[in-house]
């Protein structure tokens, strides 16, 4: 990373060598939500209006995953250059110890074929899209389990 | 006292891509529902629009663009927008003003225009719109959900893509002589297998199109159908539009997250077997009482998931109906005769109400060409952005 790397949405997710997501806990009934909230909790039997920070499990087991064969539409941000072909990439939903499933794009250099209901992932921030600002991050989940498939001959630790 | 109140008539633009204004497609639906009915526009008491978010300030007030398109008669009007379940919330306003003895005949109309490819979302930034954040932060597609659903099916039940690709084959099949379907063609389990991949595990032939097209229901108190000499017309038994309840742990379009289950616990139905649910238990009958269904094929695989979450077959035993044939018209439950949203498309706030025309001509037996012989009772099914579904029951 370099130092001109900013998240691509401000306090959604730490960063540093072991990032996690940024939960709200109810301080009355301590249910979790992700993305962070505030004002009312949502639990209906619950009148909590106080909420603490917390970060979420960094790992969590699919859910289900598919990827996104063509180019996603706008407000989507390419990340490839001019001229280049768009490259696919893959997507999990994944189960947390808090019981939350949380969606996020797959780590760089994994497919579909590399992940299975049930597998585990863990948390990894990547560069998402590069503004004038520099590399703008996003959380990923990096598969645990791949051993069973072939890897993309990217570099997948992060 | 009787809950029920009559379908006196249906209607229908045809689907497909017509290029013209959907006012156009809800007038000319609306005066096939006239004309079905008997009933002169005069008549209505109460307009209740569907409304279209991709047609400026007039889709916004369907209801009274629709009634000012037809010429101003003094009806009651009302709007109602819940993503793909708009038109049975509408049917829903109908109905309960004619059951509180507010209305007696009313007009519920639905149509749109749609745009080519995905549908993305309105221009602007909006960093707390999930809506927008699941396209800038995820590339996360409407497909893309539609196919977290279906791999789900494949790692779970031992679905595969072959069964997907029959689903589109028998739908295909069941929409051949619709005259309001806007494919009608035969297609094969290798043009489907052989589309490309959207989103993996989905094909292009997977997922429907969006489209234009309109639907209307004309919705009369019992007494009114019985002054009018109709003494058994076909009735609305139920109208289910009810919310998730806390915590909803499926990931619904177009959320990043679900809810947490770990205070709450995990709830007894997920939420759309809670919309089947409500809808059964208003009508007092149960998923063996149901002769067809018309249930939301957004995707091949979500009609697999929507068959079990209507309880006609447990959990994981969709793929097994469809292999013995019993989702096909001829079978012990037709799934989707009209040919569903893979003959037609999907035009959002008329969608909810095709399906009730669907029924009610199938248990009229005239639903020429794709019949359920003997229909007596039809269930409807979707789902929409938003915690928004809805499931109607329909009987005679």
């Amino acid at each position: 990373m370099t130092q001109a790397s900013t998240p691509a949405i401000e306090g959604w997710f730490t960063t540093g060598d072991s990032p996690a997501l940024i939960g709200s806990r109810c301080t009355a009934c301590t249910t979790v939500f992700f993305p962070r909230t505030a004002g009312f909790c949502r639990n209906p039997v619950c009148a909590g209006e106080s909420f603490e920070e917390v970060e979420l499990s960094r790992r969590g087991r699919i859910w289900s995953y598919t990827d996104a064969q063509y180019q996603p539409p706008p407000p989507y941000i390419p990340t490839h250059a001019d001229g280049e072909a768009y490259a696919p990439f893959a997507l999990a939903a994944v189960e947390l110890a808090e019981g939350i499933t949380v969606l996020g794009q797959v780590a760089d250099g994994y497919g579909v074929d590399d992940l299975r209901v049930g597998d585990e992932v863990e948390l990894v921030v990547e560069t998402l899209y590069t503004d004038e600002t520099g590399d703008r991050l996003i959380w990923r989940w990096l598969p645990l389990d791949a051993g069973h498939a072939t890897e993309l001959g990217q570099e997948a630790d992060a | 006292m009787s809950n029920d109140v009559a379908v006196l008539g249906v209607g229908m633009h045809p689907w497909g891509k017509w290029g013209k204004n959907f006012v156009t497609y809800g007038v000319h639906a609306a005066r096939a529902a006239l004309a079905d009915a008997g009933i002169p526009w005069t008549d209505v008491d109460l307009i209740v629009g569907g409304e279209t978010v991709r047609n400026g300030y007039g889709g916004y007030v369907a209801g009274a663009t629709f009634a000012q398109a037809l010429g101003w008669n003094g009806a009651s009007v009302a709007t109602s927008y819940a993503a793909c379940a708009t038109g049975a919330q509408a049917l829903d306003t109908a109905r309960a003003r004619i059951l509180a003895g507010l209305c007696e005949v009313a007009l519920v109309v639905g149509a749109d225009t749609t745009p080519k490819g995905f549908l993305a979302p309105n221009a602007g930034e909006r960093w707390d719109d999930p809506d927008w954040l699941r396209f800038r932060l995820l590339g996360m597609t409407n497909p893309a959900y539609f196919a977290l659903y279906a791999r789900r099916r494949m790692d779970l039940y031992g679905a595969t893509q072959a069964d997907f690709a029959q689903v589109k084959v028998k739908n295909a099949k069941h929409g051949l002589h619709n005259p309001n379907a806007r494919y009608r063609k035969e297609v094969s389990a290798h043009d489907v297998l052989s589309s490309a991949v959207v989103s993996d595990p989905l094909h292009l032939l997977d997922i429907c199109a969006t489209s234009d097209g309109a639907a209307a229901v004309i919705l009369t108190s019992v007494d009114y159908a019985r002054r009018h000499g109709i003494a058994a017309p076909v009735k609305v038994k139920a109208v289910s539009t009810v919310t998730p309840t806390f915590p909803n742990t499926v990931m619904d379009m177009p959320n990043l997250s679900t809810d947490s289950s770990a205070v709450a616990g995990v709830p007894a139905r997920t939420f759309k077997e809670s919309i089947a649910h409500a809808a059964y238990e208003e009508a007092g009958i149960g998923p063996e009482d149901v002769s067809l269904a018309e249930v939301y094929d957004l995707s091949t695989a979500l009609e697999l998931d929507w068959i079990e979450d209507l309880g006609l077959c447990k959990r994981g035993e969709a793929e097994t109906l469809l292999r013995a044939g019993d989702t096909t018209i001829g079978g012990r439950i037709p799934v989707n005769p009209s040919g569903g949203l893979a003959c037609f498309g999907e035009a959002v706030p008329a969608q909810a109400l095709a399906q009730v025309c669907e029924v009610t001509w199938q248990l009229r037996g005239q639903a020429d060409g794709r019949q359920v012989e003997g229909a007596r009772v039809g269930v409807t099914a979707n789902q929409g952005l938003f915690g928004h579904g809805s499931s109607v029951i329909l009987a005679v």
